[in-house]
């Protein structure tokens, strides 16, 4: 395969990582509200934890771009 | 929007640092010039100082600027003892002086300078240079802090209570690795973002001046929709620009929790 090419179908395929990142922040606020629901009480001071994993789950999909951009750009 | 130039769409060329001027000042082989970037970091200091000044006025009644002024130290100082506890307070300048930069420098990159011929808007943070410093200097005091109080019995943060004596090697080393890799995480992940947002605008906004150019059924067809998906994600990156400082302070006060109160 022309080294272009695989470079740019390695970019697509990286992609796909950024959409199951998104499952996985839409998974930490699914979670949080529903538990926020059943205990309102108790939701405000869990509001540190929802951002760090937020941004452990963000994180990952982040890195899948940062794959891409390399794909793209630097290799 | 100098990115559709020739129906071309250029995405990357608003992240690159030029002089202001256009002029060069090398020293010693090094190139010393006074950048847009650092230009930014400038207008950065200057509003976060003229907003500060606006709001440090002490009054008993505060006015809405103090109420805005004491809203942000209000946060951070009660972010602060929520995760570290009332030895918190010592960290408030830090974080708060991390969390106003990194909040300012977000949304003067996003603000539409660009309306006015010869200002081209630059996001800071948006290189890793910037972010990476911040994220080492953040580590530098957890560090510091860490050893400092507890000597070499800081150590101890990477066992956590009740390993068994079998898996203590094993945890001992998955510990280290993901206390190291922090600062990489925490500079990385405010770059990507701010980058990958940036991005995503520029390409929408070449496809509304492509679709212009274009003229006939393209207007209907590809520059409304992009323009209406584009105010949208603008909002959206005002929403990130805000979610990321605040996630960079919230970090740094858990790793401080790390330092000052080990686990």
């Amino acid at each position: 395969m022309d080294p272009q090419a695989a470079k740019m179908i390695g970019a697509g395929l990286a992609a796909i990582g950024m959409g199951i990142a998104a499952l996985g922040v839409g998974n930490v606020f699914a979670k949080f509200l529903e538990g926020a629901l059943r205990n309102p009480g108790a939701a405000d001071s869990q509001q540190g934890r929802l951002f760090i994993g937020f941004a452990g789950a963000e994180l990952l999909g982040l890195l899948a771009f940062v794959t891409m951009i390399i794909l793209v750009f630097v290799a | 929007m100098a990115a559709a130039e020739g129906g071309k769409i250029d995405p990357m060329h608003q992240f690159l640092i030029e002089p202001v001027l256009g002029r060069h000042w090398i020293v010693g082989g090094y190139d010393l010039s006074f950048t847009n970037s650092a230009l930014w970091m400038v207008v950065t200091l200057a509003s976060l100082w003229l907003f500060m000044l606006g709001g440090m006025k002490r009054e008993l009644v505060p006015g809405r600027w103090q109420a805005a002024v004491e809203g942000f130290t209000g946060f951070v100082s009660s972010m602060l003892t929520s995760n570290i506890g009332p030895e918190g307070k010592r960290f408030i300048p830090y974080v708060f002086s991390l969390f106003m930069f990194i909040l300012f420098a977000n949304i003067l990159g996003l603000l539409p300078f660009g309306i006015v011929p010869g200002v081209h808007p630059f996001t800071v943070t948006s290189h890793l240079t910037v972010t990476g410093v911040l994220a080492i200097i953040s580590f530098a005091i957890v560090l510091i802090v860490g050893f400092g109080r507890h000597g070499f019995h800081f150590f101890s943060l990477f066992v956590p209570h009740g390993t068994p004596p079998l898996m203590i090697p094993l945890i001992f080393v998955v510990e280290l690795m993901s206390f190291l890799v922090r600062p990489f995480s925490l500079g990385l992940r405010l770059f990507v973002a701010m980058t990958a947002g940036h991005i995503l605008l520029k390409v929408l906004a070449a496809f509304v001046v492509n679709g212009i150019n274009l003229g006939g059924g393209y207007i209907a067809l590809v520059t409304l929709p992009s323009f209406l998906l584009m105010i949208g994600i603008t909002l959206l990156e005002l929403l990130v620009a805000a979610i990321q400082a605040y996630v960079f302070a919230l970090l740094t006060s858990v790793y401080l929790n790390d330092a000052v109160n080990l686990h």
